[in-house]
């Protein structure tokens, strides 16, 4: 079953007195517990579709399935329900809230989900055993170097077990080590629990560890690739 | 629920992530309620001093009179039973607070001056019972019994009448065949009254020697009742009514006064619009203080929204933010209020402008006055009307786009 199906997928946005393309009649789809590198240089739509895929953002026209759902036409609680509930995001920065501390930011999602606070709290400090972040449970963001913090956003991420991960350029404020640390750390979840991982990424290091990689440029998939992760 | 749980944390946590702006914007709302509370609780006693200056004149809660007494208050139109009917059956009905006068216009002369007044004959132990004016005796004696022979003037009205104690006066009033009734009385005592113009205005002769001096026998003009709470009279009302069956007319003393009557009602209206100015004043710094905070936090906001909170939980996070500014500043507010109103339980003497404040009827001492609904009602507006301010900006930011907003710079 597919865990993204995208169909003739089109997006443009005015800028200034030029409409820009982002997205131009793409088809896509990615099987469950696939993991899959968007690549583009900047500006070529690979943010877009990250951002339609998760349902933050309409497209002009075609369609879009996740789980087997159509969300294009969703309205905008029902695609709040289904982010809270399916999927799972880490974006490149300013991805934690500030006040909280990194158990308090891994619990966020299940507490919006209305989960108990018992086992709320017994999953966020087993995720955050799981990616390293042991004992740096109580620290606020500001108080973690940037690798943590993108470690907390990943265990918030998957902590309620998403079928999907999008991540938009997480790698894009560490350094190459830290780089290196959370995708091996993505690929050890994806592995583990069979969680569909789609990143968007322009860096060649990144794209090493997908088995899947998708090219685009101008809004439009130039290249679908399988490969062997290195 | 636990949407509640964590938007109310968010919205403590994020109170104080800008310390010095909470801290300004706390001492606001703090010296914002503080000032309501203190300048009604001001107000408040000076209007109130003024309806009970007036009750004290009139006197009492509840009055009765013949019903043409009001239009013509002369001694042709008196209570049909006598003073002695009068006491019995207010008596043993329970009410030991009345006083049975007679009360008509008079012209009173000294050898040097005269001047028209008000004549009250009146029993002194009944007249302690209603606290009228008349007993704050400042020099001399007052009267001892309704059949005192002595007269109780002004300490104004001597001034004017050049007269003292021991000093002769001559009362003149009509009697009820529209014969000239006088009768000549020694100055036994003079009284004090808030307002000077009252001490002017009334002389007290004991009953029995006024009776005798108009020729009505045992009757009255006036039968003044007086009960617990100025505020509510009406379970008074009903039944000195009920005592008093038809033939007399039966009024509380805010239709007696109708100035007077409309003075707590326009105060409570004014306590309410002085609430409401000093929170429009406030509420520009609140929704500054939110915006601000939305626009601090915008890509936060984004961020729980592409994470999966519904926009409720965000315009409830700003909804929290605003209630617990406000309720702490009200908080701290009243505590400065009631601990400021306290000391002034004594008075505060305005007497530099006491004699502008008389043409009120407001005495020279103001004792601030702290009703609890009025510190209820400048909290509840403050919370209400800071809701409803608090929405423009709640709303605002939980109709962000999350895709916008997380890449708003």
């Amino acid at each position: 079953m597919s865990a993204v199906r995208c169909i003739d997928l089109c997006k443009t946005y005015r800028q200034g007195d030029q409409d820009i393309k982002a997205l131009d009649h793409v088809d896509l789809d990615i099987p469950e517990g696939d993991f899959v590198c968007l690549s583009a240089p900047s500006g070529g739509g690979k943010t877009t579709l990250l951002n339609a895929i998760g349902g933050l953002d309409v497209p002009d026209s075609g369609e879009v399935w996740v789980a087997g759902r159509r969300i294009d036409q969703l309205s905008k609680g029902d695609l709040a329900a289904l982010r809270l509930a399916q999927i799972g995001f880490v974006f490149q920065a300013y991805n934690l809230v500030p006040v909280l501390s990194a158990r308090e930011n891994v619990e966020f999602v299940m507490q919006v989900q209305g989960i108990a606070s018992g086992p709320r709290r017994e999953k966020a400090m087993a995720i955050l055993q799981e990616v390293g972040l042991e004992g740096l449970e109580d620290r606020r963001p500001a108080e973690m170097s940037g690798g943590q913090q993108q470690r907390v956003a990943v265990a918030r991420a998957i902590v309620s077990r998403p079928a999907l991960v999008l991540a938009d350029e997480p790698t894009a404020n560490l350094d190459s080590v830290t780089s290196g640390e959370l995708m091996t750390l993505f690929v050890e979840l994806n592995q583990m629990h069979g969680t569909t991982f789609v990143i968007a990424t322009h860096d060649q290091s990144v794209m090493a560890y997908a088995r899947r990689l998708i090219k685009m440029l101008d809004g439009k998939i130039v290249g679908d690739i399988d490969q062997q992760p290195g | 629920m636990r949407v509640i749980q964590i938007s109310f944390v968010l919205a403590w946590r994020n109170l104080w992530r800008n310390h010095r702006r909470t801290v300004i914007m706390l001492a606001a709302i703090s010296v914002g309620a503080w000032a309501m509370i203190f300048m009604t609780a001001l107000m408040r006693g000076m209007v109130n001093d003024m309806v009970r200056d007036g009750i004290r004149a009139l006197p009492g809660h509840v009055q009765v009179h013949n019903p043409l007494y009001r239009d013509d208050p002369s001694v042709s139109n008196l209570i049909a039973m006598s003073d002695v009917e009068l006491a019995e059956r207010f008596s043993s009905a329970g009410i030991e607070r009345f006083s049975a006068r007679v009360r008509v216009p008079a012209i009173i002369s000294s050898e040097r001056e005269s001047r028209g007044v008000t004549l009250l004959g009146v029993d002194p132990i009944q007249e302690q019972s209603v606290d009228a004016i008349g007993s704050t005796i400042v020099a001399g004696t007052g009267l001892d019994t309704a059949a005192s022979n002595g007269i109780v003037i002004g300490r104004k009205l001597a001034e004017k009448l050049e007269t003292e104690i021991g000093k002769r006066i001559v009362i003149m009033s009509q009697d009820p065949d529209n014969e000239v009734a006088d009768r000549g009385f020694r100055v036994i005592g003079l009284f004090e009254a808030n307002l000077a113009i009252q001490e002017e205005a009334f002389v007290f002769a004991g009953r029995q020697a006024i009776q005798e001096m108009l020729g009505i026998d045992d009757r009255v003009s006036e039968l003044a009742v007086m009960g617990d709470d100025y505020r509510d009279v009406r379970p008074l009302l009903a039944t000195v009514r009920q005592l008093m069956g038809t033939n007399d007319e039966v009024l509380p003393w805010n239709e007696l006064d109708s100035y007077l009557g409309s003075m707590l009602a326009v105060m409570d209206g004014f306590v309410l619009v002085w609430i409401v100015v000093i929170f429009l004043a406030l509420s520009f710094g609140l929704v500054n203080t939110l915006v601000m905070a939305v626009f601090e936090r915008v890509r936060e906001i984004g961020l729980m929204l592409a994470l999966g909170m519904r926009p409720s939980g965000i315009l409830l996070q700003i909804v929290f933010e605003s209630s617990l500014l406000l309720i702490i500043g009200l908080a701290i507010g009243n505590v400065l209020a009631i601990a400021s109103i306290l000391p002034l339980r004594g008075g505060i003497d305005i007497s530099i402008v006491a004699e502008g404040m008389e043409m009120f009827g407001a005495s020279s001492i103001l004792y601030p006055e702290l009703q609890a609904s009025d510190v209820v009602l400048a909290n509840v507006v403050v919370l209400i009307l800071g809701f409803f301010a608090s929405l423009s900006p709640a709303w605002r930011a939980s109709r962000y786009e999350p895709v916008e907003a997380i890449t708003k710079v």
